[in-house]
């Protein structure tokens, strides 16, 4: 199982209900069904994934997450969850309101910009960061809104989002000691659950 | 089988009778005394009586779903695309049954038929039926097939409401549910265009209120009208420039009323080759059904408490270019199935040919159907 599954399936209790947002070939949710009995739906749109996700049983709505989640009603999943998409959202901040409307909590994974490979990318070769965590050209990138720890943090500051726990990782999706220290530098990845205040 | 078929259709069929005595009590407060439906099956039905799947025909559709009935026949099944050994709904693994809907003018009872209380053909007597009578009915042939449960209930359009309130009325006996370009009620537009049809069927001199046997006429004109109606409705704008454009039956025009252009000649022949084959009362009576449809409307119009009820799992599709039942309407379903807590798939499918692509082999949509199905095989252990 992918590395950051591992560590958010710790986060959903057992007979719970998920909204995974951008759920990919349904990996998560077919997991947290067979290991939790959790109830489970995905929101995906590319056509090979949705595919997967009826092959694994996964209930899957296609459907286009820059369009919101008006079909939703609110407070209606213990958790909503988004790994690796909200960079990518037309409008993140609308996103995070959103995720916090239809879910009790939310689950959020993303990519930091404020890493240190990042800043020296930038800051010494002059171009567009590109790392494990971000594979890809700046002109083909899916990710358009990238953002620092610090940053979201500030977003969610200012949207009255409490963060119930982080845990800041490597592109590998693993903790390592040191980079707690100073995660914004250090940490390539973070998972972040939260609320709303 | 003859060799002379593809190796996936399930080649040659023959339609069966059943007959009902037992009175079916209708929506409308009347009833059917006793009634017959003709139905074709494909594929072997298992031991546990677990593998079969029920094909809900749409307005013009009848029990000839797939195959062919003769070795001429040019043409196979309705929905010969997706019935057949490796196809979506593979009669390897399933036991398909696709039956003619009360009213219909196939072979089941319907306005052709006699009335036993008469003598006479029933006409416009015939009652009004309504989709759950329709269900009902269908369920007395699962009974008499010896099927508790079907694996699947499926249809599109027409078909797929008679899906949906399957997973109603019968929420035991169904494990899953495909609905496919479908609504959970018309909308005006819809009604409208309906009307507009059966306005063109009863204003024609030789609709004679429907009695049109006893006056030894037919009234094809109005039946041909409706059908073309109809037809315009079932493809989009894309699907008629593509296929027609502007093109010109003879190369110039004509600056009369004769056909001009391909797409006049086509709407024609369509129109014709319809009211030679359906009987008009039954394509009042099919419409009117479409009309009435709306199980919201027993539930305080709330289609998620009405949805409650269901207890199996659902598959929606829909395709880009319908607007006869835009995606929109197939999502009025899904959200209220998502609010009502039910497992459900759904998908829109990218497609040019409007309402038909329910009928067309197009890929996105049939690796979404097979996979989905493969799966109610897999888990029914078939």
């Amino acid at each position: 199982m992918r590395p950051d599954f591992e560590i958010i399936q710790q986060w959903i209790p057992a007979n719970s209900e998920v909204l995974d947002l951008g759920c990919g070939d349904g990996e998560l949710l077919a997991y947290l069904h067979r290991e939790k009995q959790v109830r489970g739906l995905g929101l995906e749109i590319e056509h090979p994934q949705i595919i997967e996700c009826v092959r694994k049983g996964v209930p899957v709505v296609k459907q286009d997450l820059n369009k919101g989640l008006h079909n939703f009603s609110s407070q209606s999943f213990d958790c909503v969850v988004m790994t690796q998409s909200f960079q990518q959202m037309d409008k993140p901040d609308e996103v995070l309101d959103e995720l916090l409307r239809v879910g009790r909590e939310a689950i959020i994974t993303f990519p930091n910009f404020a890493h240190w490979s990042a800043r020296g990318y930038l800051g010494l070769k002059g171009r567009m960061p590109m790392s494990k965590a971000l594979p890809v050209m700046w002109y083909n990138t899916p990710n358009i809104h990238l953002c620092t720890f610090k940053d979201f943090e500030e977003l969610c500051r200012q949207r009255s989002v409490k963060i119930l726990d982080r845990l800041v990782v490597d592109s590998l999706h693993q903790s390592r000691w040191f980079i707690n220290l100073m995660p914004n530098l250090l940490g390539e990845i973070a998972i972040y659950r939260l609320t709303s205040l | 089988m003859s060799k002379s078929y593809p190796s996936d259709s399930v080649g040659l069929v023959s339609p069966q009778r059943a007959r009902f005595s037992e009175p079916l009590p209708l929506r409308c407060g009347r009833e059917i005394p006793e009634y017959e439906l003709v139905y074709e099956t494909y594929g072997e039905l298992n031991k546990d009586r677990s593998n079969a799947v029920l094909i809900c025909h749409a307005l013009s559709g009848n029990h000839h779903a797939a195959g062919f009935h003769t070795p001429e026949d040019r043409k196979p099944g309705w929905w010969d695309s997706a019935i057949g050994p490796g196809k979506p709904i593979d009669t390897r693994r399933f036991f398909v049954i696709a039956l003619n809907n009360l009213g219909g003018c196939d072979g089941s009872t319907g306005p052709q038929s006699i009335n036993p209380e008469t003598g006479k053909p029933y006409g416009p007597d015939f009652p009004v039926m309504a989709v759950r009578d329709w269900v009902k009915s269908q369920a007395r042939l699962a009974d008499r097939l010896g099927i508790q449960q079907f694996a699947a209930v499926v249809g599109g359009s027409l078909g797929g409401m008679q899906a949906l309130r399957w997973s109603i009325d019968y929420p035991d006996r169904i494990r899953h549910c495909v609905i496919i370009a479908a609504a959970p009620k018309l909308s005006a537009q819809n009604i409208a265009f309906n009307e507009v049809a059966r306005q063109a069927i009863v204003r024609d001199p030789d609709f004679h209120e429907g009695r049109y046997l006893d006056h030894n006429t037919y009234p094809a004109q109005g039946l041909a009208l409706a059908r073309m109606l109809g037809h315009i409705t079932y493809l989009s704008d894309d699907s008629m420039r593509e296929k027609f454009g502007r093109d010109l039956k003879s190369g110039k025009l004509n600056f009369n009323y004769d056909v001009d252009f391909e797409v006049e000649s086509y709407l024609r022949y369509q129109g014709e080759s319809f009211s030679n084959r359906f009987d008009a009362n039954t394509y009042l009576l099919m419409t009117k059904a479409l009309d009435y449809f709306d199980p919201a409307a027993d539930h305080n119009h709330d289609l998620a408490t009405c949805l409650s009820q269901a207890r199996c799992e659902f598959l929606l599709a829909s395709f880009s270019t319908d607007w006869r039942f835009a995606p929109e309407r197939s999502e009025e379903i899904v959200t209220a199935l998502i609010k009502a807590k039910k497992k459900v798939t759904y998908m829109e499918i990218d497609a040019p040919q409007g309402h038909d692509a329910f009928l067309f082999p197009i890929p996105d949509y049939f690796s979404l159907l097979s996979t989905y199905l493969d799966r109610v095989a897999r888990e029914g252990g078939f």
